[in-house]
């Protein structure tokens, strides 16, 4: 049931109005007068971030135990890290630190202090891999200068409920902010430039926002790639191969891409030559790239401002683009349902770079578009399309929706829990997981049987802990039984109660 | 007292133990998993994290993919009896376990493997740890099931040479096989038939190579919170291994240390040796030619030598050849689409070391399963036949 939410008050047949189509015919423009509110935006993403309250946007936090440590220039930030409970905030002063530093603990806040413009640095020197890498859920990391690393400047494996925030990040190596495999993060007011892949790049993640950046002189300014809800807002793109990238990448174990917001982004003169490392994706942009969608779906583009860009302001396409890479007949190539809102677009299009005039060769053009779907999808829509230079356009409709102002961000009301999971008996895992391997019910295997234990402890798991925390040898007819300290003392008491309570 | 009733409880273990001799199947799960209804179900601390979209791929505390569990104890059992067992092959020189040894990480410990009568294969036998994690097994990803790649090795002429009539024939002429299978599958037993069926035993032999779990490595300990289970040297190696430098992580996916994908990669074949084509082969894609499938790296330390066909002897070549260029050793004329990570990424040697070091981590066989003393054919186990030290060695 399709309304009619724009109504169709006049048709100005003037000399002003006409518009060359491509092939050369006259067209009317359509002069349109909102009426009537439009519909709601709504999509997976939406739902299950609800409506913000206004004053709780992004109020994302690491939980903080009241630890503090403060590293100082000459000193080790690793070395803080290493001795931080779950909880710490490390404070760094500012100075050089030639390290990689990595946080394999949770609810780590990592925090530069800025002292009369005055940065912690974090120097590569061209010869460290990544400057910073964290693998623990809760994780901040604010207010550094990171430069000359080979890898990355910050890179997050599975970290969830990540802030990276208020860095600079220069001349470093192959992405400039990178959290991968991570759930509910905010990637904000950082400033990257001189990076040879992606400057921001969120790579198979869910529930992410990236807003309030400055990206430049990059190949990609910012990539979201395999990922879901993602919000990509009010960032400064410019002077880079391509602006806005939004990728399924095929041959990835997380196939899918959809639910991303492009809005109110800067979208600027992306015109630098293509540096990436040869065989990389992103080798595939054209120079002159303002917003390339590649097989990603249901991506909205509202309230940008997209100018200067001298291949093309948008391009939707398949993986036609990417010849490089080995078919994925798991990866959906198309950029399904595409949603154009309105967009300051304007002087893009006006250099062409070699494989994009090749292409509008074929279309009997010479000039780059504002907007092109190469593949022609059937399931997109456009507000205004009669704004635009735009090819491969012809089966978009008129979108139902003109704002998603109802997504204020991306990012989940609530944290996710620390592991991801609840409910876990962690007893019963240690046990069979671990125990299990010399401690069998009724059955003599390495160790003696769990029955035996269960006999001589009855009421007393502390005691079982403690012995396989340190244990000793006690059966000659038995190897000793190696510690079991790298449990922990809650797993193997977990453990141990669960070893009691075992019937068969 | 208490000690009167160890001592009891002791001697029933030790009865239990005994009764194996006439091959009676366990009632009890293999370690690692716990018996529900009579079916076992792994249990892992794994299982204390999520993944992004249950895909299994992620960090340090990342959980597991899905995995074939839910067999019995008996039909474990049976598969460990099976798999050892040279009846299955048709010279009776053969067994599962003749390529994929036990304390060779479930791999034979040769860059190609050897066949009937002695015939070299085309490829390595890959490990068969943590099997039961993997939604396509083979080389080239060929097979979508341990059911299906299992009838690959059996009945391939070159391989174990069997085929169903001969390898149902030889089972049921086993009366001590009739019992055992009775036992694993009582609703299929049948008294009028008395057969066994060829899907019992793929149920069988896919329960067992299901139930080789590793996931409790020095590796494992770190990942679960304990500083302290990997040395400097280890650590630095774990911090090259992720890095976006050597990329290791970004194919090779804590938690099982891949992520199941095809990869084309371009390693080298033995001199005279022409390219294998790979996925393309399986698939009739030639945008997959030259991909296999990214293998796991736990235990590896234990499988040399490497690749598809044992093309590097040591881990230390293996890692070195990632940090030899992009594509440098695809012959001329051969058009790769080459793993866009695989790049220069000009590790130093020391760095080199260090992977060695923590890929040495990720070595775990707690979870053993006991090589049967002897075998319900009758027939002695063969794969524990010392390999030529010539052969060790050569191609």
């Amino acid at each position: 049931m399709r309304k009619l939410m724009i109504a169709v008050i006049g048709l100005a047949v003037l000399g002003a109005g006409y518009l060359l189509g491509k092939q050369g015919q006259v067209q009317v423009t359509v002069i349109k007068v909102k009426e009537e509110p439009a519909a709601e935006f709504s999509s997976a993403g939406s739902a299950a971030v609800g409506e913000h309250e206004a004053n709780a946007v992004r109020r994302l936090a690491t939980p903080t135990s009241g630890e503090v440590l403060v590293v100082r220039d000459g000193e080790s930030i690793q070395d803080a890290v290493s001795a931080a409970g779950p909880g710490a905030v490390i404070k760094v002063l500012p100075g050089t630190y030639r390290e990689t530093v990595y946080i394999d603990k949770d609810n780590i806040t990592l925090s530069g202090v800025i002292e009369g413009g005055a940065y912690p640095v974090l120097e590569g020197e061209g010869v460290r891999n990544d400057a910073i890498l964290y693998s623990g859920n809760g994780t901040t990391i604010e207010n550094f200068y990171i430069t000359h690393y080979k890898g990355n400047g910050v890179m997050g494996q599975a970290g969830n409920n990540f802030i990276i925030r208020n860095n600079i990040v220069v001349d470093t190596g192959v992405y400039g902010i990178f959290p991968q495999l991570g759930k509910n993060g905010i990637v904000s007011h950082n400033v990257l430039s001189g990076i040879e892949d992606a400057a921001i790049y969120i790579g198979m993640s869910d529930n992410v926002d990236v807003v309030y950046n400055r990206v430049f002189e990059s190949v990609a300014g910012i990539e979201i790639e395999n990922s879901r809800s993602a919000l990509v807002e009010a960032n400064y793109v410019y002077n880079n191969t391509g602006g806005i990238l939004a990728f399924v990448t095929p041959g990835l174990p997380i196939k899918t891409c959809g639910d991303v917001i492009v809005r109110n982004n800067f979208i600027i003169d992306n015109n630098h030559e293509n540096f990436a490392i040869p065989g990389s994706i992103v080798a595939n942009v054209p120079a002159g790239t303002g917003i390339l969608i590649m097989a990603c779906d249901d991506v909205v583009i509202e309230g940008n401002i997209i100018t200067g860009n001298n291949s093309a302001g948008i391009i939707f396409t398949d993986f036609t683009l990417a010849t490089n890479i080995p078919n994925d007949p798991e990866s959906e190539p198309n950029p399904d349902r595409p949603k154009l809102l309105d967009n300051l677009m304007h002087a893009n299009g006006l250099d062409p770079a070699a494989v994009v005039r090749a292409y509008l060769a074929t279309e009997l053009q010479t000039r780059g578009p504002d907007i092109v779907d190469t593949v022609g999808m059937d399931n997109g829509c456009i507000l205004n399309a009669s704004r635009y230079r735009t090819m491969g356009l012809e089966n978009y409709s008129e979108c139902e929706f003109d704002t998603t102002a109802n997504v204020a961000s991306y990012t989940l009301p609530e944290a996710v829990p620390a592991r991801g999971l609840e409910n876990v008996d962690i007893g019963k895992l240690t046990y069979y997981g671990v125990c299990a391997g010399c401690h069998a019910y009724g059955v003599r295997l390495i160790g003696p049987p769990a029955q035996i234990i269960k006999a001589l402890y009855m009421e007393n798991p502390a005691g079982i802990a403690a012995y396989a925390q340190q244990p000793v040898k006690k059966r000659e007819d038995y190897p000793e039984m190696p510690p079991q300290g790298h449990l922990g003392e809650e797993a193997l008491l977990a453990a141990a109660q669960f070893m009691l309570q075992l019937e068969n | 007292m208490r000690a009167v009733l160890a001592l009891a409880l002791l001697l029933l273990a030790f009865g239990a133990r005994a009764g194996e001799a006439g091959f009676e199947l366990a009632s009890h799960c293999p370690p690692g998993f716990e018996r529900v209804d009579g079916r076992c179900f792994l249990r892992s601390l794994y299982q204390q994290y999520a993944s992004l979209q249950s895909a299994g791929v992620g960090g340090l505390t990342s959980g597991l993919p899905a995995l074939r569990d839910g067999f019995t104890p008996q039909q474990i059992d049976l598969g460990r009896y099976l798999f050892f067992d040279p009846l299955l092959s048709a010279d009776r020189q053969l067994a599962c376990a003749s390529c994929h040894v036990p304390e060779l990480g479930f791999a034979d410990g040769r860059g190609r493997s050897v066949g009937a009568g002695g015939t070299e294969l085309q490829r390595s036998a890959p490990s068969l740890w943590n099997v039961a994690f993997f939604q396509r097994l083979f080389w080239d990803a060929r097979a979508a099931s341990l059911e299906e790649q299992l009838q690959g090795p059996l009945y391939d002429p070159k391989e174990m040479a069997n085929s169903p009539p001969v390898l149902l024939a030889d089972l049921n002429r086993s009366e001590a096989y009739r019992d055992l299978f009775a036992a694993a599958f009582p609703q299929e037993a049948d008294a009028e038939q008395g057969g066994i069926t060829l899907p019992q035993v793929y149920t069988a032999l896919a329960a067992f190579e299901a139930s080789l779990i590793s996931l409790n490595s020095r590796y494992d300990q770190y990942a679960h919170g304990y500083a302290a289970a990997l040395t400097p040297a280890e650590l630095e190696g774990l911090n090259v291994f992720r890095s976006f430098v050597a990329r290791c992580a970004e194919c090779h996916t804590p938690p099982l240390f891949s992520n199941q994908q095809l990869a084309v990669i371009g390693v080298p074949e033995a001199p005279g040796v022409p390219l294998d084509p790979g996925a393309q082969a399986a698939t009739g894609d030639a945008s997959l030619r030259g991909a296999f499938r990214v293998p796991s790296l736990r235990n590896v330390a234990l499988t040399a030598p490497y690749m598809h066909a044992g093309n590097f002897p040591t881990l230390r070549e293996a890692v070195a050849f990632y940090n030899g260029g992009r594509g440098h050793a695809v012959p001329e004329g051969e058009q790769l689409n080459i793993h866009w990570h695989i790049w220069n990424p000009q590790l130093g040697a020391a760095e080199l070391d260090r992977l060695v070091d923590f890929l040495a981590t990720l070595t775990d066989q707690r979870f053993m399963p006991q090589v049967p003393a002897q075998l319900p054919s009758g027939l002695s186990p063969v794969h524990n036949r010392p390999v030529p030290a010539a052969e060790r060695q050569g191609e």
